[in-house]
């Protein structure tokens, strides 16, 4: 049995784009503030809070999760993958990443890593997708810049240049 | 909008979670995916001091066909039950209504078990129960029982699971090729229902039923009715339902989608 105390922090470790990371939380501490307090990793967005808007999505052990719904403790020995770690290298973006700003699927960016989670882990598993399976999926977000037709223009771009193009390797 | 603070305990066996229930009786609430709970812990709606997260025990994510009924762990996903071969076959109903339940990033965690456990008078999952006539199995330190749906939505996000209960399983009678149908309407797909219908074939004619009318979803057993018999016995239907006007529809409304969508419903069953 592991039971944690609520008035005190205990360590939490786990992989995130990779790498171990480990930090300390209370029991109450969410991962989405977990991510961006403990770790310093900010790319992960915190909109409502209360598992509607998707700014906050991650996938964790191959699962796309509310990272606001989410205790930082559950995720304890877990795999995470937040919008870090979706970029080659530093200084490139990889294909969705470039489609959206191509398209100008993103204005102010607050919704974008969300989402970018969310279209990334689809389009590894369904490389062919149809408009309406990208909308049904973008359901899961709410976006207050765009009207959602670039990011869906954006999505299939991306996914016809990556069925066609190798998957872009990190420089060496 | 964090919630407030709570004792977070990993349970390793079934066990240890009914021993904390059973020590904390209403201070300790079960987290399986926490689509709901952690939303309501977020916004302090629930304050427990103990959280048991149940979703590392394997004994609890099992989905079983036996004897002509499934059988859905605690700790099972929404995902996969959407994902398990055999569902289309055996529970054609929730094949149809699950893609309804949240989004897709919600149900890769949210769990069946949860859903019915938070009992939202506009879900899914607790209509598909009532639908199909399901039992939801409950287990203490000191006892076990399965309530029949009927017995188990008692209000507005209350059941009767008493306070040191686990819901270990909810299982379905598979519908043995029933003939099924499932529409909903909401703002958007995945907000929660303004009206969600269900008609599924019996022998003797048809079982409707609605959710996000009344406090908790409800059903009629009807012999086949068609033309005017059925259009009365929807109506009748739409008005005990008791529908209320809020900011996402009026009552007038409800009433009219039960109306519409139960005569499709109906005669696409019985056809």
């Amino acid at each position: 049995m592991t039971r944690l105390r609520a008035d005190s922090r205990h360590p939490i470790r786990f992989k995130l784009n990779g790498r171990p990371v480990e930090g300390e939380a209370e029991p109450r501490m969410l991962l989405s503030d977990f991510l961006r307090h403990q770790i310093g990793a900010t790319g992960t967005h915190v909109g409502c809070e209360h598992g509607v808007c998707g700014a906050c999505t991650v996938v964790i052990d191959g699962m796309l999760a509310r990272s606001c719904l989410t205790l930082a403790a559950q995720v304890d020995g877990c795999e995470i993958r937040t919008v870090e770690g979706l970029a080659p290298s530093a200084d490139r973006l990889g294909i969705l990443q470039r489609a959206f700003r191509r398209n100008h699927a993103l204005q102010c960016g607050f919704c974008t890593a969300g989402i970018l989670m969310s279209l990334d882990h689809y389009l590894r598993r369904h490389p062919a997708p149809s408009e309406t399976d990208v909308r049904d999926l973008l359901s899961g977000h709410l976006c207050r810049c765009t009207g959602y037709t670039p990011i869906i223009n954006a999505a299939l771009q991306a996914a016809a240049e990556l069925a066609t193009a190798i998957e872009e390797k990190p420089d060496v | 909008m964090k919630p407030a603070a709570f004792d977070y305990l990993r349970a390793e066996s079934v066990d240890e979670v009914l021993e904390g229930l059973s020590n904390e009786g209403g201070n300790a609430r079960v987290l399986a995916g926490g689509q709901s709970l952690m939303a309501m812990l977020n916004m302090r709606l629930a304050k427990p001091k103990l959280l048991i997260d149940i979703m590392r025990l394997k004994e609890l994510n099992r989905i079983e066909e036996q004897a002509g009924v499934v059988t859905i762990g605690a700790s099972v996903r929404q995902a996969a039950l959407l994902a398990w071969p055999e569902l289309a076959r055996t529970l054609p109903l929730l094949a149809l209504a699950l893609p309804w339940v949240g989004h897709v990033q919600t149900r890769s965690r949210g769990t069946i078990c949860g859903s019915l456990a938070h009992a939202d008078p506009s879900a899914e999952m607790p209509l598909a129960l009532i639908a199909l006539g399901g039992q939801v199995h409950l287990r203490s330190a000191r006892r076990r029982r399965r309530l029949a749906a009927s017995e188990f939505f008692l209000g507005m996000m209350a059941t009767a699971r008493a306070e040191d209960e686990l819901i270990e399983a909810v299982s379905f009678p598979a519908q043995g090729g029933s003939r099924c149908a499932f529409r909903e309407v909401a703002r958007r797909h995945g907000d929660f229902a303004i009206v969600a219908c269900v008609a599924v074939a019996t022998p003797n004619g048809v079982r409707f039923a609605v959710g996000g009318v009344a406090d908790i979803p409800m059903a009629r057993d009807w012999p086949r009715l068609d033309g005017s018999a059925l259009d009365d016995a929807l109506n009748g239907f739409a008005y005990e339902l008791g529908a209320r006007n809020d900011v996402h529809a009026t009552a007038r409304y409800r009433r009219d989608l039960v109306r519409i969508i139960g005569r499709d419903l109906v005669r696409e069953v019985l056809q």
